[in-house]
């Protein structure tokens, strides 16, 4: 869980930054876009790396998700019994909503690349145009786009809060002090991130980006 | 104090259990949880019926043979308290108590609210010692323990096994008892010749026994009547990371 975590993490910091070129104009951000299928060139032919990247990726995802499959049917074999009485628990939101925050993120990523990677859900659906398709995919009046994408980037940040604790502590970080370092550590990474993710859509929705 | 008590009754492994209620009227504020179980227990005896079973010894809170879910909460809603040191006083007149045991699927129900706890025997048979015999205590200054390392492996040692951890884990693993256990030896010199060993043995057995993995949810240490940390889990951690790295097998003494 922990690597495979670390590893989507990861990535997940490259296509904060890679989003925020948003800002520095069309121009700018459709270049960035199109250096993405070249990046090993001309050690690579064509978008060999992208497709290698991908492959990490998905890999990452499913061994992810094995994992947690793995954990989710060994808990659910460990107590056969339920409890009649029992009180939410002590713990965070966020390590509580783990499983399900991580389905609902599952099927955000797909979505997500029906519309932005494939086009296909995206109004204007234009490879070669991504800052076109960016813009087009939160116009105000598609509203509830932006409300899904908000709804799951938050869920991402809270998947991340749990999960980059958890992976410290898996990596054997042991002592009362790096606990706190670690929570807090979680705690500013989720926030950024989320704060990093949002600010796209939301610039597009008040026209800051257009 | 008047009280309902709703408990888990169960005849036998094989039966299936339900939740009864029993009234209990005149409870003093003074009496332990298990003194008030006592009381009705007496009344039960008194009128024919059958008693019900729960697991206790020393009622002074080191024993670690009770162990209830009070109301959702492993050993009561006091913190760092086991059921016996448990006070009515912390209860509400009229108030409905519902008590059941520890739910796991490796910690089998004997009878209504005792549980069978040998699957933590077989943790500590699977490492949880030192092989070499020991003898009396020796001279505390004969063998140097950094006082930090001293410190964190007494908090270990305060493990009493009740089982609460387990109890209390959503995914009802027994990580916190196996960390604890694990980590008052491998903090210390005695610990260090068997220590990886030790760790991949006692982590097997866990998985055997049929607990679940740990996810690091956090509910076992405000559960733990020891208040035994959660970073404890960290130590077990890096000590399974490094004997998985030197390739240690479970066998002690290899």
């Amino acid at each position: 869980m922990a690597v495979t975590g670390i590893l989507l993490a990861l990535f997940l910091i490259a296509h904060m930054l890679g989003n925020l070129k948003v800002f520095t104009g069309e121009t700018s951000f459709d270049h960035y876009a199109h250096w993405l299928r070249d990046i090993g060139k001309p050690l690579l032919p064509g978008v060999w790396f992208l497709w290698i990247l991908r492959t990490v990726l998905v890999v990452a995802v499913v061994a992810h998700i094995v994992a947690a499959t793995v954990l989710a049917r060994r808990a659910r074999a460990a107590r056969p019994v339920k409890y009649a009485h029992r009180k939410k628990v002590n713990g965070s939101y966020a390590a509580r909503t783990m499983r399900w925050g991580g389905v609902i993120i599952l099927l955000f990523v797909i979505y997500h690349l029906l519309d932005l990677t494939t086009g296909t859900l995206n109004p204007v659906g234009n490879e070669s145009k991504p800052y076109g398709n960016v813009v087009a995919d939160f116009a105000p009046e598609r509203w509830y786009v932006t409300l899904f994408y908000t709804l799951a980037i938050l869920a991402v940040g809270f998947h991340l809060r749990h999960g980059a604790f958890s992976a410290f502590r898996s990596l054997g970080q042991q002592t009362p002090r790096g606990e706190r370092r670690a929570r807090t550590a979680a705690l500013i990474f989720a926030v950024l991130l989320c704060a990093g993710y949002l600010v796209v859509p939301f610039a597009v929705l008040t026209g800051l980006v257009s | 104090m008047n009280l309902t008590l709703r408990i888990w009754r169960q005849k036998g492994p094989e039966d299936k259990g339900r939740m009864v209620t029993y009234p209990v009227d005149d409870v003093s504020p003074d009496m332990s949880f298990l003194e008030m179980l006592d009381v009705l227990n007496e009344r039960l005896i008194l009128a024919g019926e059958d008693p019900v079973a729960f697991d206790h010894d020393c009622r002074e809170g080191i024993c670690g043979m009770c162990g209830l879910m009070i109301n959702g909460d492993a050993h009561g809603p006091q913190r760092g308290t086991t059921a016996c040191q448990l006070h009515m006083r912390q209860f509400t007149d009229g108030e409905t108590i519902d008590i059941e045991p520890w739910r796991a699927s490796a910690f089998p129900v004997v009878k209504d609210l005792v549980v069978n706890r040998s699957a933590f025997d077989r943790i500590i048979a699977a490492g949880g010692y030192v092989t070499a015999p020991t003898g009396s205590a020796p001279e505390a200054h004969s063998t140097p323990v950094a006082k930090a390392n001293a410190d964190a492996a007494f908090e270990s040692a305060a493990c009493i096994g009740c089982g609460a951890c387990v109890a209390a884990c959503p995914n009802g693993s027994g990580m916190l008892f196996t960390a604890a256990k694990l980590t008052q030896l491998s903090l210390l010199p005695q610990g260090q010749p068997e220590r990886y060993t030790r760790v991949i043995g006692m982590v097997d057995a866990h998985d055997e026994a049929g607990f679940g993995g740990c996810t690091n949810a956090g509910e076992c240490t405000p559960a733990c009547p020891k208040g035994i940390p959660l970073n404890t889990i960290g130590r077990l951690n890096r000590d399974y990371l490094a004997a998985t790295a030197k390739g240690a097998n479970n066998t002690p003494g290899s």
